[in-house]
């Protein structure tokens, strides 16, 4: 069963056609992959899966509820719906431990002494077990990171949508967050969306590459497929120019 | 000026203490409805933000003594109420439309990350709110909240007009019966003094300690 659904989404900002006709099925457990130029909706289409952007029409289901009705409670849905983001967005007002055992507390009413040893035991796993009582500002860029998808995964979602995750670090930082995020798509069954321009991480990880180009999907294949033999024009010409540098 | 205050201590201390509940009372009402203002003016309801705006431009842009006189001459009529409590009103009033605009650009001034990454995590515009925005907006806006205090218990003299018998009355009355007015009305300065020295260097305090 398709884990995320977008049937005919069409998106606006005013007058721009941000997304359009976008028709794609992500199946349970699959990580896939959204490249393409900056300015071709990529953000856009994964800021729609958890209702950050609202489409204008067409249907879209996540998890088996339809966000395009306006009766869906959003917050419900997020509990199954994780996102992390180009500049991370930790709560610049608690500490590392707090960031990650705020929601599960809120919102799921987590026992408090299951949700440390969660956020312990997350916090060892993105490998800053000793950070814990840390302001974010105290942080690399590369370990906000760590935090923000430590902070994700402690809500246990279904899906996990990362936006640009490594494009605002330093090229040192980038492997560790990569890694972290091979780790989660190698040993768990969550559903992964990656927008990314990482194209080595999209090669190793990725079931399924989605190619885009103003606003509408151009090409959606696996990701050996897309990378050793890319149909579209447009793709070969975008190949070309991230590969051969 | 050490004979006036000797002759006159105790009415200069009661006119201080008048003051000073009037702030401290005017205070914690208008933090409470200027902080509610702000967030009524930015919650996503057109109907809401209006109505806020409204109640902001109305105790922002009529005078203090305008707002006072209103509670003291016409409102006294429906309910009774001395000039003390019609004074500390118009003072609460008055000054929440003035921190309603300021915890309003507070809030502004937070990351819009902040809230799409609490958003995303899970929690709800309220809890987002009270728990990650809040918290840093205050923290932005301390030095001009620290002014906003500073003006209010300046502002408290408008008691004098309702017979409040705050300091500023006392003031008044101890200047008209025993014609000293110059130092009369220095004792009455160094009283402001007193409370609104130690309250702006706690404020900048404040400030560093949280920045």
């Amino acid at each position: 069963m398709a884990m995320i659904e977008f049937k005919n989404v069409e998106k606006y900002y005013g007058n721009f056609h941000a997304l359009k006709n976008i028709n794609l099925e992500i199946e349970e457990g699959k990580t896939v992959v959204l490249i393409g130029p900056s300015g071709s909706g990529k953000s856009t289409l994964i800021r729609t899966i958890n209702g950050l952007e609202q489409i204008q029409s067409g249907d879209l289901i996540v998890h088996g509820e339809n966000l395009a009705k306006k009766k869906t409670d959003m917050n419900l849905l997020r509990k199954n719906v994780g996102m992390v983001f180009q500049h991370f967005n930790l709560y610049a007002n608690k500490t590392v431990l707090e960031n990650i055992m705020l929601a599960p507390r809120i919102v799921l009413k987590r026992d408090e002494k299951e949700n440390r040893e969660l956020a312990e035991k997350l916090l060892e796993m993105v490998g800053l077990a000793d950070k814990g009582n840390s302001y974010p500002n105290m942080l690399s860029g590369g370990q906000e990171q760590r935090v923000a998808i430590a902070r994700s995964l402690a809500m246990k979602p279904k899906v996990l949508l990362f936006d640009e995750p490594t494009s605002a670090l330093d090229p040192e930082m980038i492997g560790d967050v990569l890694e972290v995020m091979k780790k989660i798509a190698r040993d768990s069954d969550m559903t992964m969306v990656v927008v990314t321009h990482e194209m080595g991480f999209a090669k190793q990880v990725a079931d399924q590459v989605i190619f885009m180009a103003d606003g509408t999907i151009i090409e959606k294949s696996g990701a050996k497929e897309f990378f050793e033999n890319p149909k579209e024009e447009r793709a070969k010409k975008f190949l070309s120019q991230v590969l051969n540098h | 000026m050490i004979n006036i205050l000797t002759t006159h201590w105790s009415d200069f201390v009661h006119g201080f203490g008048i003051t000073l509940l009037s702030s401290i009372i005017a205070l914690i009402i208008s933090m409470i409805l200027g902080t509610g203002f702000a967030i009524l003016e930015i919650v996503p309801n057109k109907l809401v933000n209006t109505i806020a705006h409204i109640y902001i431009q109305i105790f922002r842009n009529i005078p203090l003594l305008v707002v006072t006189m209103f509670f003291y001459v016409v409102v006294t009529q429906f309910v009774k109420m001395s000039g003390l409590v019609a004074g500390t009103i118009g003072l609460a009033l008055y000054t929440s439309a003035f921190i309603a605009e300021t915890v309003r650009a507070g809030i502004l001034a937070v990351d819009k990350g902040q809230t799409e990454g609490a958003r995303a995590n899970g929690l709800t515009y309220w809890q987002t709110m009270r728990i990650i925005v809040l918290p840093q907006a205050f923290k932005i806006v301390i030095p001009p909240l620290g002014n906003q205090f500073i003006n209010l218990v300046k502002n408290s003299s408008i008691l004098a007009f309702v017979a409040g018998f705050d300091l500023m009355y006392q003031g008044n009355e101890i200047a008209s019966t025993t014609f000293d007015t110059i130092d009369t009305y220095v004792v009455v300065g160094l009283f402001y003094l007193v409370i609104t020295l130690p309250l702006s260097y706690y404020m900048r305090y404040l400030e560093n300690k949280l920045a």
